[in-house]
This record gives C-alpha cells, sequence and structure tokens, in this order.
C-alpha cells in the first residue's frame, strides 16, 4: 500500500466530518482510504494538464428567481421534526 | 531606545443586502418574528431541498463592485464551505472562494492629517448568513433560531491596508456611506446588518514583512472597534517585547470586559473543504448586464453634494454635512419635494435635527420622522400660524412621536394669535402695567421695548405674532 | 395473470376500461407485497391504509374525468430516497429512522399529478451508497430471481419490487449505476435519464452533480411513459434543464434501420463475464439484423471513470450528508457531552460502515492540501471522459454496452473488499459523470438463472434514440417472470 493512513489523520478527518470511530473501526478505515487512494492514484497516470476542471457537465447558467416574498410562516414545518425544541427554537447543548 | 511599532490592518465587512427575501429561497429578510417563523425547507436545510439565487443578490453586489472600482468577475461561481456548528443547518455555507464577484478595487479615505489614502478591496463575494443562537443565562442549552438563516450577505474583504484605528472607522464610514447611496443595505451596526471581523498584525517600523496576524469577531460598534484595536495592538507588542509569539489565530472580542479571548478548540479544525456548489450554476455577467446596472447606479454622494449647491442653492458646508448621510440628504430631498423650502428644510436639519441627534446619542439612521410632517411645520411657520419658539416645541414632539404639527397645534391652542383686536388690548394692558419701561423707552432708551414685547408675549402665552406686536407697540407708544 | 405481473400500461388501460378499478389494483399489489416480503424485503415502509384511500379518490377522480393519463391508478413504489409528504423517508439508514417529509418531491408530485398510488417507499443502500443493497440499516433485500444473491443496489428495492410484481413500477435514482445495474440483476427494465431532466428537488443529495430520478419498470414502453411524466424543467431545482422534447413516447418505434451503433472494445474485455459477453453481444447482433450498423471502436479512458467517480461522489457526499447531525430532523444519540461530542455520536451510531467510510474518503480529499490533486484532478479527469463520449457521439447514434460485468453476487460476498465492489459499476459510472442518458433491459439469462442486462447508452438529450433501439430489441424476445412472481 503507498499510501499510508496515521493515526493523527484518521483522528483530523474524523474531526472534520464528527465521526468517532472505535480501535477496530479505526484501523479498519485506516486500511480502507488507503486503498482507495491507492486506487484513486491511477489518476496520476492521465496528463490532464491544460484541462479545465468539470463540475458542471452542461452550460446552463444564470438560474434566477425573483426577488418576490412567496412563503409565510414556516415554523410548523420547519420544527415537525425536531429532535427536541423550545420557544419554536431547535435546542442544542449549550454552544459557548 | 523604545522600538516603533506599526499596527497592520485589514478588514473583512459583511453587509446584509437589502433584498425582500432570502439569498436562495422565498422567504422574508424581514428582522424580528417569531423564531424560525420566516424558515422553509431550503433556509433550514431539509434533506431534498435546493437552493435557487435571487437575483438581486447579484444586482447588489455588482453594484457595490462599481462603486468600490472592482473589476466584476464575469463569470462567478458559488463554493461549500463546510464546518459544523447548529447555527449553520446544512453545516456547510454557500459562499464564494474561487470566483468571487468582485475584485482588485478600491475607496479613498480621508485620514487624520486631512490628506486622501486609498485603501484596496482585495474581493467582495456574495453568501447566506447564519441563524442565531439563543443562549439560556444557566441552562445547559442553546436555541436555534434560522430567521436569519440564508439571508443575503456580501463579504467585502480589504487589503491589508490601514494603520490605525482612525483609518479603519473612516474606510467603514465610507463604506457604509457608498452602500446606503446604493441602496444595498441599510447597514446598521447595532441589529447587525454590517459587521466587521479585524485583521491586526504588528511589525517593527520600517520592516517589509508583515507581522502574524490575528482575527478578532464580535465586534458590533464603531467604539468596540476602536477599542479592539487598540487593545488587541497592545497585546501583540507586549509579546513580541517579552520575546514571545503572536499566534496566528481567531479571537473573540468582549466589549464589556474590553479583552479578546482565542477561540481555541480541537473541534474547530479550519479546513473548510471548499468546493463548486454542484446545486448551483455559475453566474455569467454579460456586458450588456454590467452596463445595465452600471446606468442605473444613483447619484453617488460627490454627485449629490454638487447638486445641492446647484439647484437648491444650500451653502457647501450644510451639503456637506447633509450628503455625510444617505437618511439625512433622504429626509431633505423628499422634505423639499413638499414644501419648497430647501433653505428653511436644510435649517432644520442642521440645527435642532443635529441638536437632538447629539442631545440622545442617535444617529442619522435612526430618526424616525416623516418628511411630510417636517414639511407641515415649515408651511405652517412660513403661513405664520406659529412663532419660531412655538415650531421648536412642536419639533421636538415630531422628532420623538412624529406627530402631525398641524393637528397638535390645534389641539393645544398653540397658533399665534394675530388678531388686532386681542393683541391691541393686551398691548395696552402692558403699557398700563408697565410704566418706568415706557418712561425709558420715551427717554431715549429704545430698548426698553424689547422687555415690553417680552411682556406682551407672555401674556399671550407665547402664541403672539411677534412682528405684529411690535408694530402695535410701536404705534401706542408714540 | 396476477394485475401485478402487467406492465404498468396495460393496467392502466384496463383501470380506464373499467375493467379493474384502482382499488382492486392497490389490493393487489398489497396482497403480493404481503406475501413475499418476508422472502425479498423489497420495501421500508408499506402505506397500506393510505395507498386504499388513495386508490379510492384516484379512481373517482378516473371517472370525473380528473385523470386520464396512462398511469392513472396505477400502484407504484418510491426509492426511500425521494420525500414523500407525511410518509416516513429514511434512505435507508438508522440516521432518518424517523424522519417524515413535510413536503413531497418533484417527481412524485408529477406522477401523483397523473393519479399514481403510492404503495410504499422501497429499500436501498444507504443513501445510495453501495451496490448491493445491503448497506441498507433495514435489512438486505434479495434477488427475486435467486433470493440467495443480492438485486444489485443501490435502487435494489424498487428493481426487486418490480421483478417480483410487488407493484407495477418503481422510481429509482441513478448516481453511478443505481437504476441499471440492479435493473440487470433483477432482469427489469430501468433508466437513467440525461442529468437535468427530472428535477432533483426532493431528491436527498447523494453525488448532487450525479444523481438523477428515472423509472424502473417491465418494459420499455412503461419506462417512456414513466420518464414522459415525471421528466420536466422544475424552477426549484437550479440544475434543470429546459428541454424541448419531452415526448418520450414517441420514439416507441420498431426501427434501427440505419442506426450507428458503437460498441467500445474496451467495455468488453478483462473482467466480462463470457456469458454476459455472449448475451450481450447477441443482443446486438438482433439490432444488426434489424437493420442497425455495428461498429467497435475504443472509448478509452474507461479505467479512470471509477476513481474520478469516488472522489468527486465521496466530496460531494462528506458535504451533503453534514446536515445529518440530531439537530433538525432524524435521529439524535441518547447520552452525550456537549455540542461537538452529541454530533459525533449520534453520526457515528446513525450511518453505516459504507457511508462512514465514503463521507471519510470525501471529507479527506477536500482537506487543505490534497484538493488540487484529488478533487480538481478528478474534475479533469471527468473532463478528459466527456469529451471521448462526445467524440463517440460524433460517429454514433448510441453505445451499446453490458450493464454489469456479471450477474448478480451472492449475498454477503461484495461488501468485504469495497474496490472490486466499485469495479462492478465499470461500465455505468462513466455515464453518470458524463451526465447521459443510459437504459438498461433483459437481454438473457446465465447458465444459473439469472438476469443479464443489456446497456444503451445516448448522447445528451438522446434519449428516444436509446428509447427506440430498446424498444425494438424488446421485440425480438419475450417478457420472462422470475420464479418468485411466477409462483415458483
Ligand atoms: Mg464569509
Ligand atoms: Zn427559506
Amino acid at each position: 500500500m503507498a499510501n499510508i493512513i496515521s493515526d493523527e489523520t484518521i483522528e483530523y478527518v474524523g474531526i472534520l466530518a464528527k465521526l468517532e470511530l472505535d480501535e477496530e473501526e479505526k484501523e479498519q478505515a485506516k486500511k480502507d482510504i488507503g486503498k482507495m487512494l491507492d486506487y484513486i492514484d491511477k489518476l496520476n497516470e492521465l496528463d490532464t494538464s491544460g484541462v479545465e476542471p468539470m463540475s458542471h457537465v452542461f452550460p446552463v447558467h444564470n438560474v434566477f428567481r425573483e426577488d418576490v416574498v412567496a412563503n409565510g410562516d414556516g415554523r410548523e414545518i420547519t420544527l415537525a421534526n425536531a429532535p427536541e425544541k423550545k420557544e419554536d427554537s431547535f435546542v442544542v447543548p449549550r454552544t459557548i | 531606545m523604545m522600538k516603533q511599532f506599526e499596527t497592520v490592518i485589514g478588514l473583512e465587512v459583511h453587509v446584509e443586502l437589502a433584498t425582500k427575501t432570502k439569498i436562495f429561497c422565498s422567504c422574508s429578510t424581514e428582522f424580528g418574528g417569531e423564531p424560525n417563523s420566516h424558515t422553509c425547507p431550503v433556509c433550514t436545510g431539509m434533506p431534498g431541498s435546493l437552493p435557487v439565487l435571487n437575483k438581486r443578490v447579484v444586482e447588489h453586489a455588482i453594484a457595490v463592485g462599481l462603486a468600490t472600482n472592482c473589476k466584476i468577475t464575469q463569470n462567478c461561481k458559488f463554493d461549500r464551505k463546510n464546518y459544523f456548528y447548529p447555527d449553520n443547518p446544512q453545516n456547510y455555507q454557500i459562499s464564494q472562494l474561487y470566483l468571487p464577484i468582485c475584485r482588485d478595487g478600491w475607496i479613498e479615505v480621508e485620514t487624520e492629517d486631512g490628506g486622501k489614502k486609498k485603501v484596496g478591496i482585495h474581493e467582495i463575494h456574495m453568501e447566506e448568513d447564519a441563524g442565531k443562537l439563543i443562549h439560556d443565562e444557566w441552562g445547559e442549552n442553546s436555541l436555534v433560531d434560522f430567521n436569519r438563516s440564508g439571508v443575503p450577505l456580501i463579504e467585502i474583504v480589504s487589503e491589508p491596508d490601514m494603520r490605525s484605528a482612525d483609518e479603519v472607522i473612516a474606510y467603514l464610514e465610507k463604506l457604509r456611506l457608498i452602500i446606503q447611496y446604493l441602496g444595498a443595505s441599510d447597514c446598521k451596526l447595532q441589529e447587525g446588518s454590517m459587521r466587521a471581523d479585524v485583521n491586526l498584525s504588528v511589525r517593527e517600523a520600517g520592516a517589509e514583512e508583515f507581522g502574524t496576524r490575528t482575527e478578532m469577531k464580535n465586534l458590533n460598534s464603531f467604539k468596540a472597534i476602536r477599542r479592539a484595536i487598540e487593545g488587541e495592538r497592545e497585546r501583540q507588542i507586549d509579546l513580541i517585547e517579552a520575546g514571545e509569539k503572536v499566534v496566528q489565530e481567531t479571537r473573540r472580542w468582549d466589549d464589556a470586559k474590553e479583552y479578546s479571548y482565542a477561540m481555541r478548540s480541537k473541534e474547530d479544525a479550519q479546513d473548510y473543504r471548499y468546493f463548486p456548489e454542484p446545486d448551483l450554476t455559475p453566474v455569467i455577467i454579460s456586458d450588456e448586464w454590467l452596463q445595465e446596472i452600471r446606468s442605473r447606479q444613483p447619484e453617488l454622494r460627490t454627485e449629490k453634494l454638487e447638486r445641492y449647491k446647484k439647484e437648491f442653492q444650500i451653502p457647501e458646508y450644510d451639503a456637506n454635512i447633509i450628503t455625510s448621510n444617505k437618511r439625512l440628504a433622504d429626509i431633505f430631498e423628499e422634505t423639499t419635494a413638499i414644501c419648497k423650502n430647501p433653505k428653511k428644510v436644510s435649517n432644520w436639519l442642521m440645527v435642532e435635527t443635529m441638536r437632538l441627534l447629539k442631545e440622545h446619542e442617535m444617529e442619522p439612521e435612526q430618526i424616525t420622522f416623516s418628511p411630510e410632517n417636517l414639511a407641515k411645520l415649515i408651511q405652517l411657520t412660513d403661513g405664520r400660524a406659529i412663532n419660531s419658539s412655538v415650531a421648536k416645541e412642536v419639533f421636538e414632539k415630531i422628532f420623538a412621536e412624529d406627530i402631525d404639527p398641524e393637528v397638535y397645534v390645534e389641539e393645544n391652542g398653540l397658533k399665534t394669535v394675530s388678531d388686532d383686536g386681542a393683541l391691541r388690548s393686551t398691548v395696552e394692558k402692558v403699557i398700563a402695567d408697565n410704566p418706568q419701561s415706557v418712561e425709558d423707552y420715551h427717554s431715549g432708551k429704545k430698548k426698553a421695548i424689547g422687555f415690553l414685547v417680552g411682556q406682551t408675549m407672555k401674556a399671550m402665552q407665547g402664541k403672539a405674532d411677534p412682528a405684529m406686536v411690535n408694530q402695535i407697540l410701536a404705534e401706542l407708544l408714540n | 395473470m396476477s394485475l401485478m405481473g402487467l406492465t404498468a400500461v396495460s393496467l392502466g388501460k384496463k383501470i380506464k376500461a373499467g375493467e379493474v378499478s384502482a382499488v382492486e389494483a392497490v389490493q393487489e399489489a398489497l396482497a403480493s407485497i404481503h406475501e413475499k416480503e418476508e422472502a425479498v424485503n423489497s420495501f421500508v415502509t408499506v402505506e397500506k391504509e393510505r395507498a386504499l384511500k388513495r386508490a379510492g379518490e384516484v379512481q373517482k377522480g378516473i371517472q370525473d374525468g380528473t385523470y386520464t393519463g396512462a398511469l392513472a391508478g396505477v400502484p407504484v413504489a418510491i426509492k426511500d430516497n425521494m420525500c414523500t409528504k407525511g410518509v416516513l423517508t429514511t434512505c435507508s439508514s438508522k440516521i432518518l429512522e424517523n424522519y417524515v417529509p413535510t413536503f413531497s418531491s418533484e417527481a412524485v408530485l408529477r406522477l401523483e399529478k397523473a393519479g399514481a398510488v403510492v404503495l410504499g417507499k422501497t429499500n436501498m443502500d444507504e443513501f445510495a451508497m453501495g451496490s448491493t443493497t445491503e448497506t441498507s440499516a433495514y435489512g438486505a433485500t434479495k434477488n427475486p430471481w435467486n433470493t440467495d444473491h443480492v438485486p444489485g443496489g443501490s435502487s435494489g428495492g424498487s428493481c426487486a419490487a418490480v421483478a417480483a410484481e410487488e407493484c407495477s413500477y418503481a422510481l429509482g435514482s441513478d448516481t453511478g449505476g443505481s437504476i441499471r445495474q440492479p435493473s440487470s440483476f433483477c432482469g427489469v427494465t430501468g433508466m437513467k435519464p440525461t442529468y437535468g431532466t427530472v428535477s432533483r428537488y426532493g431528491l436527498i443529495a447523494y453525488g448532487s452533480s450525479l444523481d438523477q430520478i428515472g423509472p424502473v419498470a417491465k418494459d420499455v414502453t412503461d419506462c417512456a411513459v414513466i420518464l414522459e411524466t415525471i421528466a420536466a424543467h422544475d424552477k426549484k431545482d437550479s440544475t434543470s434543464v429546459e428541454r424541448k422534447d419531452y415526448d418520450f413516447t414517441s420514439a416507441l418505434k420498431d426501427d434501427v434501420k440505419g442506426m450507428k451503433i458503437g460498441i467500445p472494445k474496451d467495455y468488453f474485455g478483462e473482467g466480462l463475464d463470457a456469458e454476459v459477453r455472449e448475451k450481450v453481444m447477441a443482443a446486438a447482433k438482433a439490432l444488426e439484423a434489424k437493420g442497425a450498423v455495428l461498429e467497435e471502436f475504443d472509448l478509452s479512458l474507461v479505467e479512470y471513470a471509477i476513481p474520478a467517480y469516488y472522489v468527486i461522489a465521496c466530496a460531494e457526499a462528506s458535504s451533503n450528508l453534514a446536515r445529518f447531525d440530531g439537530v433538525k430532523y432524524g435521529f439524535r444519540t441518547e447520552e452525550y457531552n456537549g455540542l461537538h461530542n452529541m454530533y459525533k455520536k449520534t453520526r457515528s451510531e446513525g450511518f453505516g460502515a459504507e457511508v462512514k467510510r465514503r463521507i471519510m474518503l470525501g471529507s479527506f480529499v477536500l482537506s487543505s492540501g490534497y484538493y488540487d490533486a484529488y478533487y480538481l484532478k478528478a474534475l479533469r479527469t471527468k473532463a478528459l471522459i466527456k469529451q471521448a463520449f462526445d467524440k463517440a457521439f460524433s460517429r454514433y447514434d448510441m453505445i451499446l454496452a453490458p450493464a454489469a460485468p456479471t450477474t448478480a453476487p451472492q449475498l454477503g460476498k461484495s461488501l468485504s473488499d469495497p474496490i472490486k465492489m466499485y469495479l462492478g459499476d465499470i461500465y455505468t459510472i462513466s455515464v453518470n459523470l458524463a451526465g447521459l442518458p443510459g437504459i438498461s433491459l433483459p437481454c438473457g439469462k446465465d447458465s444459473k438463472g439469472l438476469p443479464i442486462g443489456l446497456q444503451l447508452i445516448g448522447n445528451c438529450f438522446e434519449e428516444k434514440k436509446i428509447i427506440q433501439a430498446a424498444y425494438a430489441f424488446e421485440l425480438t424476445r419475450e417478457y420472462e417472470h422470475c420464479p418468485l412472481a411466477a409462483g415458483k
């Protein structure tokens, strides 16, 4: 395996992705990501110099909305699935 | 010898755009409202919802870019900025990193020594605002309200061209004036529709390289910005003089404690993993569209100033002050349009309005009276229906409660008494009651007439027309 | 024959003619589901009462002329990643175990406007990440042709439900082959339209730049009719394309004379099962016999599609799935200590292994220092792949290929080696990268009795060409009911 994923990398990616893996999962993830990256490194065989990265397949552009209010009170639908709510707001663990 | 230090400051200014709806959905941007009442699946990140861009946002952003001498990116795109926080419903913010809508601009500000200085604008990008977190004073929870989530913002990123708190304030004031004039935002610092993050570093005077900078957030008044800059400058100099290093970090300014503290946590990796937003298409700004926006640009301050002097013949000094604030200028023009008396309008704004603003520690943006009522007041004085001291009293009421002066004057019986008979009998009584003054007058002390006018006004409870009083007195005494 | 053994269009005709009612159709569907679910597990949610009530309303609407379309009264199953107002929508994930959307996806709304009766929500790989429907949090779906085998994925539930005749037709979604590959494994016809043809509004995103909703049905005619019903420009989806042609059924013609069909040599090389090759080539010959012109060619870049796809899809997924955090909807962990712990525990408990693997990979390739090397490289590769297809379509009306290199693997044999599993999507993935339309339809069985799928790939917005060729080919063979549906 050419790509060796360190414990620190797994830890760091876990912080970015908000995922917490147990020891076993961590080892598996290190192996899996390493293997995937080895596989992805195949792309380096391709000479892509001078090629524009393509994010959209078609030249669709300028899709706009007019500035007109169309939505009314959204409290009910917004809070319909809230795991915990209070005073028409979502409840989360204290942030500061 | 003590080392000399130079402060290097760049600003990231967030401005809420004056649109009716949010940037990616048709929810209202109106301030206030019950928590989560101005929300929908899009601005709360419900699974399956998709954003659609508000055209006005692009036009406002271009207008600000043009007014700040920026190059407009005619092929611009949106990107996702990924980070977890409860006020950020999708846990990514739709923003612009790779192709922001405006780049490489500048504005000119006046420095303390009366000189002029260009402050560079690195870029302006469009993005969505976050929701609001309300913290339980003692509890262990925070509450999330998404009413502000998705309100359109532009972020104006300056070059590190400022060297003092004064320059920073001058830059912000200038920026605010331009944006207000464009009608792109009301730029109210108190309500958070204009917010600044300060990037600051210090270096030894004459040094080529910049020092390590910190970013300070949570600055919501010019006062706080000034104090934060001074505090952070000192903190960094102290570190350097103690042989320590400034750490590049984000700090939060606590204006009550006049201290900034680092917002450091293992969980904030500050690695935003930007990538092109796949749910939105590129924005292509044609030359025609650009021209159209350019031709719609409203009159900016300098043009307005010139026009005021020419069209309304008001002095440069007055025009300068009135155009220094968009709200004042708007009131001036609207009032003048009704009462056709620019000099009087200017006078009311320059003297009484300024005095009351100062007295109440208010900004012109907070003015609540309507041009209609000021115009009516001016018409009342023009028609001599009330005298100037009554007018001042009525204006205070207009300023405070926007009352209708006609109704108020009527209800409180403040109309000037110009009935010749009633005045004449009062004057006769005053003459009879003050023989000493009459004698003084006849013996050449012409000033004594002033006392008699005063006595008459007092007897008339201030409602007499002073010119008539003078006339009748002169007649009866001679 | 059971009403569910009919194509959607035939059943629709019977209902319209008054031979059966929409309620009777739903009752048969529900009975069929009741009978087969234990063996197949194609549904996450069956909305019995709601479907019956709705069928009654639709029946009235058919009689009073409200519903006149071909699909009025016909029961449909919806993949569980499309939002359905008031009906549980889980993406086959624990993290959405209790999520009841407050709005319906645009595709479902369009079906309902045409009088469709939604039976329930079909099983899938969790968040559409997988090729076997084994990563579902609600148990694997089995292949109705042989329940020891997988149905393919990620729209395995939709394809199995159609094959098992639990519904008349279904909607699936296709990010890297998720309609075409399970259609191939289950012996049904599935189609992925050109990107932008069907609104993605209400489709819970996996890879936003690749996802497309499409029909899963018993034949090409059904696919054309369903696509005609769900395809439309939608102002709520910025990537929705305003097309000129939505008349897909006009392409249902038995005529391939002079059509130029390109056969990419690189799709028929190493890794392709011999029986699959044989049946797919036989299908090509059948089209040639009807007057099509076949030509082999080198498509090139085939081996780069999968790595490029995984970078792009995982990167987008890592961001799309960030919203599942236990704050606004769905599952929230029981106990936690502070905000970040709540996030981490919720997500670690709520997502399955494959989803976590892809989120981790996606977060990594976008992280500081790797973006250019991985993400931009993948987008550049995508541009080259698009160019390769452009070149091919300058010479051919369509491309003919297998839908998958093998027939359906046995249950439990795929997940241990992700890369091998990913390789199973080699003939479908580049179609998503280039935004092209593709259809998969049965063209035979292997010696184990498992279906083999033929794939036809068209140029952007040229669905009609592949529908026409697929229709012409379909006429050369009989529809085969799977043993489970036939009651064997
Ligand atoms: Mg920003
Ligand atoms: Zn909204």
